[in-house]
């Protein structure tokens, strides 16, 4: 495992899923505007038929990264691949990939249908085959009662509806959606999500989603490529990317996180007061730790901190936050690390602010992480 | 939140105003046009139609009229083939330059229309800047004759007067069309051409509606042009009232034809109106 | 606003054609100018290429030139006036388009707006029959009168336009601190109005100095400049017509483009 010090190496692609074949090369596509590097060096394979979300913070330039995908943007370096012919070539309008823009970019004066059609009409397909094509699409998104009217007349998850459809009905090899939710109130947003994520199965086209909600990113992909300043983090499932990220900044940006930084030596790590076995190499190391994975034993175990690969330390809740189903602690433990546990709530009321609680966790779940550094 | 106090007093002295110094006026334009005038040059108030049947029936006036209209519509057809591409070049082509380019749009349009109408008329004259430019050069050996005092002229003066008029309103649809929408429309195959045709000018047609309208109407009542370079045959239609008011005494008939052109014009408002609604879709 | 602004542009294909047509324009708009100016050097005439003999004798007698200079201070005196009256009604009439409803409300909007977009012929037939009618002898009076009135369109305009930019909220805030309508008007809602009006203001100053159309009919024995040159004009055209002219220009650029510049600080203080 590569030491936190080292620079982080720039890909971080992994290989797509073995039973799917790649649709989309993206090979060291880099995109400058005017002094500012916003993609660097990004190479990622785009597989057939599979849920790809691109995540990341604003101006981590995933939407450059759709963008060039789609034509709108052209690379300062670096090179797209579909199907052994050179993509980055083509303009927009030459390549089989459609676009659901974030705020729709409906078509003002054609109506609903008329703006569903245009991409058949534009490639003079026979006015029959349009409308049979036509009202398939919309009875997908189920737009059909509203297919004569304006767009200004529907609502706002109605025109995204719409918008899915009039990319849908042209039958393109890759789908684009460029934050398509972000505009929805939070129940619209789930319902969406659900919607989205079963008709991808149900059409079959690959779908390339571009998000900063790593929760929605987690609900509704096949794989997650985390994109940093520029460059790519990790690209993963969602399961493989919460329990294996890659890095600290993975591991901080997807759900929560203790970070532990310590020292190796001889076989042993040592955080703070904490202690336990790990076979990597000498120096400094740092773990993710994920708060489901902090327990609250029971006064009956074993005070041997090292037995059975658990990990046990002392602390004073500092703070309580309920959420529901789960709460949030966080403790202060000897040695002045403040790590933050997950539990379940309990039943009743349960004030633990200022006690003193065990923790313990398994030193298999204290993941180690490389090192994220600052990127100019 | 405004109280009828507050409203009272900023609506009741514009209303007044406008009242007497706008809609009286043409009231008293309308009672005009109905009387006649007597052979010692008094003004008659016998109310009767004559006027207009003059203007129907002798041919002096309803010809010039239609000559009128004529060469308006051919300053706006000719202000919207000039204007329309250098518009649609500022909107999406402009990029840093386009706020300069824009005031040299309008710088044009704000300078004074005599000074204009007036360089025309020495660069087109027979002894003028283009007639002796072309025998310098050699391409012609006589001055062309109809560049000045000709329809010719007036078209081309009022063009070169209206057309900063028709790409203001067009540039101003142009602009207001998301570009998000041209991008929509390459993603779904189609070329910047069919984009242009099916997309951007359709969007952009409440604009070049009322550009057509500015130039037209304001072409057909111009009396300016026609008299520094229209001769006897660029006589247009407000010539006419203009004399009706001076040496050709006879205030009637004078309001009588303005009036004509006064319900021309509203009605073209009214009907570009109509138009430019029917195509705005925000 | 991501809407609006095009990225690179790389999907839209550089048009050679668009840039021969748009300089053409440019140069068809500009060029009659530039030869007027040019001309005004021309020792020689109006006329004649190309120019020989170039002179400032123009300028000189010009600047000799006695009932120019009057009419020039009359054109001034008219368009301070006008200026006056059309801010004077214009404004309010913007207000009270905004905030007031009253029957014939649209007859009103559309009344306003009319002299705007009609010739000026008929503005200025429809005022001397007034004046006649009235008894009223024509002067540099009619003649304010009649830009005042056709320029009340100008204002309200701009106004209006500004206005749909003012946050109400700022209006509400300065009642509920307990400053009255008069006090808030000149509080608040002019100084947030300021650029409008400015704007307004020199637009309107600039239209009524080169204003021909109304003049026409409403004039008396003064004249103002551009009847001044007409006059002339009549009588036989000399280069110093042309200098007058490049004179004009000038003014009329310095004007436009701070009446542009205000403009644009409006929108984007406000944006």
């Amino acid at each position: 495992m590569a030491s936190p010090t080292t620079p982080a190496v720039a890909t971080a692609d992994t290989t797509p899923s073995a039973t799917k074949p790649t649709l989309l090369s993206i090979r060291n596509v880099a995109k400058t505007f005017g002094r500012n590097a916003v993609l660097r060096n990004v190479s990622l394979e785009i597989a057939e038929g599979e849920f790809l979300t691109i995540l990341g913070e604003s101006g981590s330039g995933k939407t450059t990264l759709l963008r060039i995908i789609a034509g709108f943007e052209t690379s300062s370096s670096g090179e797209l691949w579909m199907e052994n012919d050179r993509f980055d070539r083509q303009p927009p309008y030459r390549r089989r990939v459609n676009t659901v823009f974030q705020h729709y970019a409906l078509f003002p004066h054609f109506t609903v249908e008329e703006n569903v059609g245009y991409g058949l009409r534009v490639a003079k397909r026979p006015a029959a085959e349009i409308a049979q094509r036509v009202a398939e699409a919309l009875d997908k998104v189920k737009m059909t009662a509203h297919a004569k009217s304006k767009p200004s007349k529907i609502s706002g998850g109605q025109q995204q509806r719409v918008a899915l459809a009039r990319a849908l009905v042209n039958r393109p090899r890759l789908l684009l959606l460029d934050e398509p939710l972000s505009a929805l109130d939070a129940n619209l947003r789930r319902q969406m999500q659900v919607e989205l994520k079963s008709l991808q199965r149900e059409v079959g086209i690959a779908f390339v989603f571009v998000t900063h909600d790593q929760e929605e990113a987690m609900v509704m992909s096949d794989r997650i490529a985390l994109l940093r300043s520029g460059e790519l983090e990790q690209v993963a499932t969602p399961r493989e990317i919460y329990s294996r990220p890659a890095t600290a900044y993975v591991a901080q940006f997807i759900g929560h996180t203790n970070l532990l930084k310590g020292q190796a030596l001889g076989g042993i790590v040592r955080c703070g007061s904490l202690t336990w076995p790990a076979s990597l190499p000498d120096g400094p190391v740092l773990f993710s730790l994920r708060p489901e994975h902090i327990r609250l034993p029971g006064a009956d175990t074993s005070t041997n901190s090292r037995s059975n690969g658990q990990v046990r330390v002392r602390g004073r809740v500092l703070h309580q936050a309920f959420h529901g189903a789960t709460e949030l602690l966080r403790v202060e433990c000897t040695g002045g690390l403040v790590l933050v546990v997950r539990i379940a709530s309990a039943s009743g009321v349960q004030d633990k602010n200022k006690d003193e609680v065990d923790l313990e966790f398994s030193a298999a779940d204290a993941v180690p992480v490389r090192d994220s550094p600052e990127r100019n | 939140m405004f109280s009828r106090a507050y409203k009272t007093v900023v609506t009741l002295p514009p209303l007044l105003w406008v009242t007497v110094f706008l809609l009286v006026p043409y009231a008293l334009m309308f009672c005009y046009s109905f009387w006649s005038v007597s052979p010692s040059q008094l003004i008659v108030h016998s109310w009767n139609l004559q006027n207009y049947k003059d203007l129907f029936q002798k041919p002096t006036y309803w010809q010039t009229l239609l000559r009128s209209m004529w060469i308006a519509a051919r300053v706006m057809l000719f202000s919207l083939l000039l204007g329309y591409p250098l518009a649609y070049f500022l909107s999406f082509y402009a990029g840093k330059r386009k706020d300069l380019l824009y005031q040299l749009v309008i710088i044009p349009l704000w300078v004074s229309y005599l000074v204009r109408a007036y360089a025309w008329k020495t660069i087109l004259g027979s002894d003028g800047v283009l007639n002796t430019l072309l025998q310098y050069v050699h391409l012609t050996k006589h001055p062309l004759d109809f560049l000045l005092y000709s329809p010719f002229a007036v078209v081309l003066t009022l063009t070169h007067i209206y057309t900063p008029f028709t790409i203001l309103p067009i540039y101003a649809a142009l602009e207001h069309i998301p570009r998000n929408l041209v991008e929509a429309s390459h993603d779904l195959g189609a070329t910047p051409a069919q984009t242009f045709w099916k997309v951007i000018f359709p969007l952009s047609i409440p604009g070049v509606v009322a550009g057509a309208t500015f130039a037209f109407v304001l072409s057909l009542g111009d009396f300016l042009a026609p008299l520094l370079l229209g001769g006897p045959s660029g006589i247009m239609i407000s010539n006419i009232v203009v004399s009706l008011f001076g040496a050709a005494y006879n205030w009637p008939l004078g309001a009588a034809i303005s009036l004509g052109m006064l319900v021309i014009v509203v009605s073209l408002l009214f009907f570009s109106e109509r138009l430019e609604k029917k195509w705005s879709f925000s | 606003m991501e809407l609006l602004v095009s990225g690179s542009d790389s999907n839209v294909p550089k048009s050679r054609w668009l840039l021969i047509h748009a300089a053409a324009v440019f140069a068809f708009l500009y060029l009659p100018i530039a030869v007027l100016i040019l001309y005004s050097f021309n020792g020689q005439g109006v006329g004649g290429f190309p120019p020989h003999h170039l002179t400032l004798n123009w300028y000189r007698i010009l600047f000799a030139d006695g009932p120019i200079w009057d009419s020039v201070l009359n054109s001034l005196q008219v368009a301070l006036a006008a200026m006056a009256i059309a801010l004077t009604f214009g404004i309010p009439a913007a207000l009270a388009l905004d905030r007031a409803q009253f029957p014939g409300k649209a007859l009103f909007r559309r009344l306003v707006l009319l002299p705007l977009i009609l010739p000026g012929i008929i503005t200025g037939l429809s005022l001397l029959m007034l004046f006649n009618v009235m008894g009223t002898k024509l002067s540099l009076m009619t003649i304010v009168l009649g830009h005042g009135t056709a320029l009340i369109s100008v204002a309200t305009t701009e106004v209006f336009a500004g206005l749909q930019k003012l946050d109400r909220a700022q209006e509400e805030a300065s009642l509920d601190l307990g400053a009255n309508y008069w006090q808030t008007f000149w509080r608040i809602t002019v100084p947030n109005l300021k650029l409008p009006i400015i704007g307004a203001a020199l637009l309107i100053f600039t239209l009524s100095m080169d204003e021909i159309a109304v003049s026409f009919f409403l004039i008396g024995r003064d004249n103002t400049l551009p009847l001044e040159i007409w006059g002339r004009l009549r009588r036989g055209i000399t280069p110093e017509i042309n200098a007058v002219s490049t004179i004009i220009f000038i003014f009329s650029l310095v004007t436009i483009v701070v009446w542009y510049r205000l403009r644009v600080r409006a929108e984007v203080g406000t944006g």
